[in-house]
């Protein structure tokens, strides 16, 4: 059974992996992207990127200065008893993770935008349990940068617009241009509700870069043909992934999330027993 | 190419969008909280404690090792949010580089005397690499990420004039091509 000591410690360990070395799936679609692209300048800044990846790995130091909002999800097997708070566990764990990685307090007050010191506050780190199966605790670490979650959308899309949604995706795309750091992962939450779309767009960035349904290959290849390129100066590589998540709606609904993610596409994940 | 800090208007002069550049000397952080009070300094005629003349868009990962600051992670942040404030921070300055990334809107501001250089976003460990010290910190109470940071750097690049003096964008060109092929695609 794990304990409080547990969870702290994996929460910190995960930060820093998360922080320093990127996944494999996640390099092998910047490997390609360099190869493909032909634009001289696009071709330095995707250069750039896979030094500064291999930089932070061997010295294990953050890859991007926005080392991110602490996100953490948590699937909680049923079978499982905690004699402890999870959840303080986990506000422990960012607190430490904070000095030790270290992790740049980003985290503010949103409206006196006074800065907690510890990328800790009101209702921070977010955290998201999902009761699953079994007697394990999955943890994963989701550090989320501001320059892409900026970028991000919803809409209440109509019914009867289920055509219009890659037309709404390559929109938000062409209007982030350069500024979420591209090239960019795409995460889109199709249907549930208001709230739940978002998280469904959020959650499709956890999964594998690399494997992506026809719908999703479409969308992509509609945003690179938009040529904003690495950095937004221009070339045929503008993202490396689209991963959609669906959830069934209201027949009077339909909720469209998309969640822009920079390329420092950063996650991590631990099973404790 | 090498671009020297300070720099001159004869020098920004030179350079032309899609030059490749590397900069040494010192650079100034400032990001949304730096820009809103050098703004406060010049409207109020107080005179601002650093200089400004190349100002690199970036709120660093910072650690204090005893009585030195050392930069883990710097890479640039999102130029566009300090678009305003640039335009009247333009007004009193002669010569100025301005890196960071993701572009802006200030191309006329910069005409005669000015360039933008890009810089690759999220390359913060590359980044830190090319900067061999920190020479001073200004108005730490605005946050770690807020605060101006004055370093040294040495050839901090490549970096690309993305914005020149003399009136052409690297980003209003791919905006440009970006909406015809937005257009092609779904009318």
């Amino acid at each position: 059974m794990p304990t409080y000591e547990d969870v702290v410690e994996t929460v910190v360990d995960l930060f820093r992996k998360a922080e320093t070395e990127l996944s494999d799936d996640v390099i092998m679609a910047l490997r390609r992207a360099y190869e493909e692209e032909e634009n001289e300048i696009a071709k330095i800044n995707l250069k750039n990127i896979l030094r500064n990846v291999k930089i932070a790995k061997e010295k294990r130091i953050p890859m991007c200065q926005d080392t991110g909002l602490p996100i953490v999800f948590v699937e909680l097997g049923r079978e499982l008893c905690l004699d402890f708070d999870l959840k303080e566990a986990i506000v422990e764990g960012v607190r430490k993770a904070t000095r030790e990685v270290p992790l740049r307090p980003n985290a503010v007050h949103p409206i006196t935008r006074e800065n907690s010191g510890d990328n800790v506050g009101i209702r921070m780190p977010i955290v998201d349990v999902e009761v699953v199966e079994g007697d394990r605790l999955k943890l994963t670490v989701m550090p989320k940068g501001a320059g892409s979650e900026n970028c991000s959308a919803l809409r209440m899309m109509l019914p009867g617009e289920v055509d219009k949604i890659k037309r709404f995706v390559v929109e938000v795309v062409k209007k982030a241009g350069g500024k979420p750091c591209p090239p960019i992962f795409v995460g889109v939450g199709i249907g549930s509700t208001f709230d739940g779309c978002a998280k469904l767009a959020k959650k499709a960035l956890l999964r594998n870069v690399n494997e992506m349904n026809e719908l999703e290959l479409e969308i992509l290849d509609a945003i690179n043909e938009l040529g904003i390129g690495p950095m937004g100066l221009g070339g045929k590589v503008t993202a490396l992934a689209v991963l959609i998540e669906c959830g069934h709606c209201h027949t009077a609904s339909l909720p469209v999330a998309v969640n822009v993610q920079c390329w420092a596409n950063r996650r991590a994940s631990m099973v404790l027993r | 190419m090498e671009v020297i800090t300070p720099v001159s208007v004869d020098m920004v002069r030179k350079l032309e969008v899609g030059d490749i550049v590397y900069v040494t000397g010192e650079l100034i952080t400032a990001r949304d909280k730096a820009h809103a009070r050098i703004l406060e300094f010049i409207e109020s005629g107080r005179d601002l404690p650093f200089h400004i003349n190349a100002i690199y868009h970036c709120g660093p990962l910072v650690r204090k090792d005893g009585d030195t600051w050392v930069v883990l992670s710097a890479g640039p942040t999102t130029s566009a949010r300090m678009n305003e404030a640039t335009k009247v921070l333009l007004k009193h300055v002669d010569s100025v580089i301005i890196i960071g990334k993701g572009g802006m809107d200030v191309k006329e501001e910069l005409r005669g005397k000015g360039v933008y250089l890009a810089y690759t976003g999220g390359a913060g460990a590359l980044a830190a690499n090319a900067i061999r010290r920190v020479r001073n910190v200004y108005w730490l109470d605005l946050g770690m990420p807020e605060a101006v940071w004055v370093l040294e750097v040495k050839r901090f690049g490549p970096c690309v004039v993305a914005i020149d003096s003399h009136g052409n964008s690297i980003y209003e060109e791919v905006e440009r091509r970006v909406e015809e092929n937005f257009r092609r695609m779904f009318g």
